[in-house]
C-alpha cells in the first residue's frame, strides 16, 4: 500500500516536471517566432535609431562602425542565440526608446500593468460566472436573453471604443475621473500615493474588466444550461431540492472546473486587450509599451515583452492544468495512478 | 399542424432577416467605395459642426463629411475582414486535414504551432507581424489573417482525429485508398459545416482586429478612411468636447460587427440539420 501511494506520487512528480517543461519549450519558440519576425522586417535599424538625415551625411566607415555596433553584419541565428543566452542571464538588452535596460523598464511597466490586469481578470471572471449561471439557469428566459443579448453586444464591441465612450462619459463630460495617465501630472513619483494610483487606474480597469466578461458569461451559460437540462438536476427536483440548493450543489460544482480553465486561458485576452485599453488612457503599462516599442522600433523591448507575456500566459495554462488535477477527484486519481 | 406552419415561418423569417442584412452589408460596402472622394472632400467653411440633418454624423477640424468618410472607413475595413478571415480558414482547413494527412510527427508540430499562436496575446502578435511586414496594407492582412486560424485549426483537428478512428475511414484506407484520397474525398466533406460556420464567426473577430490594429497605428496608413484611423484621430479632439468624432463612427462599427455575428449564427442555425423544421 505504502509502496503504491510513492508510486502515484512519483508519476504525479513525472507528469508536473513534463507539464513545466512543456511550457519552457514553448517559452523558447515564442521567442524565436517574435526574434525571426523582428528580424525578417524591413524596417531597418539603422534608419530609425539614427535618423534618415544623420545617415546620409555619416562617411562609409562611420556607418560600418554602426552596423556593427547594432549586429547587422552577425548571421541572424548567431544573433538569436547571444540574445537568447544574455537574456537568460538577465541581460536583456538596452530599450532604444526609454534609453535604459529593458529589465529595468520591464519591471516598472509591469509594476503599474500588474494591479490592471489581475483586478479586470478576477472582477471579469467573477461578474461573467455569476452572469452566465443566472441566464443558464432559466433556458430562454427574459435573463438568459438579457445576459446573451449584452455579451453579444460587448464582444461586437471593440474594447479600445469602450475604453473611448468610458473616458467621454465620466472624464470628459462628468469629470469624475482623470482623463488619463497612471499618476497626477506634474508630481513626483515619491509624492504619488495609492489611493491616486488607483484612481488612475479605475477607468481602464472598468474597460478592461467589462471587455472580458462576454466570453466567460456565454461559456458558464452553456455549461450551466447543460447542467440543468441533465438527470441529475431532474432527480434532484423530483427530491424537493430549492432552485438554490440545485444551483449550489450541482450547477456550481459542474461549472466550477470549465470555468476555471476558460479563467486562466483568457489571460492572454486580458493582456491584449490592455494593450487597447492603455493605449486609450495613455496608462503607463506594458501594453503602451509594447505599442510605443513596436512604432518606435523598439527591438529589444518589443521582444521583451513578448517573452514576459508568453510567460505570462503559458504559466496561466500551466496553474490551469495543475488546478484541474487539484479541483477534479476524478482526473486526479485518473492521470496519476 | 399549425404549429408546424408557424416554425416553417420562423424559418422563413430568418431567411428574410439574413437576406436584409446580407443587402445592408452589401449597401455599405458598395455606398463606402463610391463614397471615397467625397469622404476625403475637406471644407474649411463647415468644419467641426455638430451632428445636423445635412451631417448626420457632423464634420471635423477639416470641415469632411464624418458619415461619408464613416461609411468609406466601414467599407475597407468589411472588405479587410472578409478577405482575411477567408485566408485565415483555408490556413485552418489545410492545417486540420495535413493532421489527418500527414501522420503523427506532423501533426505533434501543427499541435505545437496552434499552442504558440494562441499562447501570444493576440494584439501583440498583429504588432509583431505588421512590424514584420513593414506596416501597412499588407502587414494588417498578414497580421490578421495569420493570427485567426488556431483556434478553428484545433477545432477541425480535433474533428480529423476523431473522423479517423471511424469505420468507413478504415474500411477506405484497407481498400488501399491513398491518404490523400481520403483526406480529400472522405474528410474534407465532413469538415465541410464546420469549417463554414467557422469562416461566418470569423468575419466579426478578424474586422474588430483589423480595426485595433489600425487604431494603434500598426495598419494602413493614416490618409487611408479606416474605422480604426477615424477613432484614433478622434482621441486628439475628445477632451475638447467633440463627442460625436468618436461616438458615431464607433457605434456604426458596432452595428456592423453584431450583424456579421447575427449572419453567423443564422447560418449556423440554417445549416444545422437538427433545426430544419423549425
Amino acid at each position: 500500500m505504502e509502496k503504491f501511494k510513492q508510486n502515484r506520487i512519483c508519476r504525479g512528480g513525472v507528469w508536473v516536471g513534463r507539464q513545466v517543461l512543456r511550457a519552457a519549450a514553448l517559452i523558447v519558440l515564442v521567442s524565436m517566432l517574435a526574434f525571426f519576425l523582428v528580424s525578417v522586417s524591413p524596417i531597418d535599424p539603422l534608419q530609425t535609431n539614427v535618423g534618415q538625415a544623420a545617415l546620409g551625411s555619416m562617411s562609409r566607415e562611420q556607418i560600418e562602425r554602426l552596423e556593427a555596433y547594432w549586429g547587422m553584419d552577425i548571421p541572424p541565428v548567431e544573433r538569436y542565440l547571444s540574445w537568447g543566452f544574455d537574456f537568460l542571464s538577465g541581460d536583456m538588452g538596452i530599450s532604444l526608446l526609454y534609453r535604459r535596460p529593458v529589465a529595468e523598464a520591464l519591471a516598472e511597466r509591469l509594476g503599474n500593468s500588474i494591479w490592471l490586469l489581475l483586478f479586470a481578470w478576477v472582477f471579469s471572471g467573477i461578474l461573467g460566472l455569476s452572469l452566465g449561471i443566472l441566464a443558464g439557469r432559466k433556458r430562454g428566459g427574459f435573463i438568459d436573453r438579457l445576459v446573451t443579448g449584452l455579451s453579444l453586444l460587448i464582444a461586437s464591441t471593440p474594447s479600445f471604443w469602450v475604453a473611448m465612450v468610458l473616458l467621454l462619459t465620466f472624464a470628459v463630460q462628468l469629470k469624475w475621473f482623470p482623463i488619463g495617465f497612471g499618476v497626477p501630472i506634474g508630481m513626483a513619483s515619491q509624492a504619488v500615493s495609492l489611493p491616486d494610483r488607483l484612481y488612475h487606474a479605475a477607468l481602464p480597469a472598468a474597460a478592461l474588466s467589462i471587455t472580458g466578461i462576454s466570453s466567460i458569461a456565454l461559456h458558464t451559460r452553456e455549461k450551466m444550461i447543460e447542467v440543468m437540462e441533465s438527470e441529475y438536476v431532474l432527480f434532484a427536483r423530483a427530491r424537493g431540492e430549492s432552485e438554490t440548493q440545485i444551483i449550489l450543489r450541482h450547477g456550481l460544482r459542474n461549472i466550477l472546473l470549465p470555468a476555471v480553465t476558460l479563467q486562466f486561458a483568457s489571460v492572454s485576452e486580458i493582456i491584449g486587450g490592455s494593450v487597447l485599453v492603455e493605449q486609450v488612457f495613455s496608462y503607463p503599462g506594458l501594453g503602451q509599451a509594447a505599442v510605443t516599442a513596436g512604432l518606435g522600433g523598439d527591438v529589444p523591448l518589443l521582444l521583451g515583452i513578448t517573452v514576459l507575456t508568453a510567460a505570462v500566459v503559458f504559466s496561466g495554462n500551466l496553474a490551469a492544468n495543475l488546478l484541474y488535477h487539484v479541483i477534479d477527484p476524478r482526473i486526479r486519481r485518473g492521470a496519476s495512478g | 399542424m399549425r404549429e408546424t406552419q408557424k416554425r416553417g415561418g420562423r424559418r422563413l423569417a430568418m431567411l428574410l432577416l439574413l437576406a436584409f442584412t446580407v443587402v445592408f452589408l452589401g449597401a455599405v460596402v458598395w455606398l463606402g467605395d463610391a463614397w471615397q472622394g467625397t469622404a476625403l472632400a475637406t471644407d474649411f467653411t463647415r468644419k467641426n459642426l455638430s451632428p445636423c440633418l445635412t451631417y448626420p454624423f457632423g464634420t471635423d477640424w477639416m470641415g469632411r463629411d464624418m458619415f461619408a468618410r464613416t461609411v468609406a472607413g466601414l467599407s475597407m475595413s468589411i472588405r479587410i475582414g472578409l478577405l482575411t478571415a477567408c485566408i485565415s480558414a483555408g490556413i485552418a482547413f489545410l492545417m486540420g486535414l495535413m493532421a489527418a494527412v500527414m501522420g503523427r510527427f506532423a501533426d505533434g508540430m501543427i499541435g505545437i504551432l496552434i499552442d504558440l499562436v494562441l499562447g501570444i496575446p493576440h494584439m501583440l502578435l498583429l504588432i509583431l507581424i505588421s512590424f514584420a511586414c513593414g506596416r501597412g496594407f499588407f502587414g494588417v492582412v498578414a497580421g490578421v489573417s495569420l493570427t485567426h486560424w488556431a483556434s478553428l485549426a484545433r477545432l477541425l483537428r480535433g474533428e480529423v482525429l476523431q473522423l479517423k478512428e471511424s469505420q468507413y475511414i478504415k474500411i477506405a484506407e484497407r481498400l488501399g485508398k491513398g491518404r490523400l484520397y481520403v483526406a480529400f474525398w472522405h474528410m474534407a466533406p465532413n469538415l465541410l459545416a464546420q469549417f463554414v460556420t467557422g469562416l461566418v464567426l470569423l468575419f466579426p473577430h478578424a474586422i474588430l482586429h483589423e480595426a485595433s490594429i489600425t487604431f494603434l497605428g500598426f495598419g494602413l496608413s493614416p490618409e487611408q478612411p479606416a474605422v480604426g484611423n477615424i477613432l484614433s484621430e478622434s482621441m486628439q479632439y475628445l477632451v475638447t468636447g467633440k463627442w460625436w468624432l468618436a461616438l458615431f463612427p464607433g457605434l456604426l462599427l458596432v452595428l456592423v460587427v453584431l450583424l456579421f455575428h447575427y449572419i453567423g449564427q443564422a447560418a449556423c442555425r440554417l445549416i444545422d440539420p437538427g433545426s430544419t423544421h423549425e
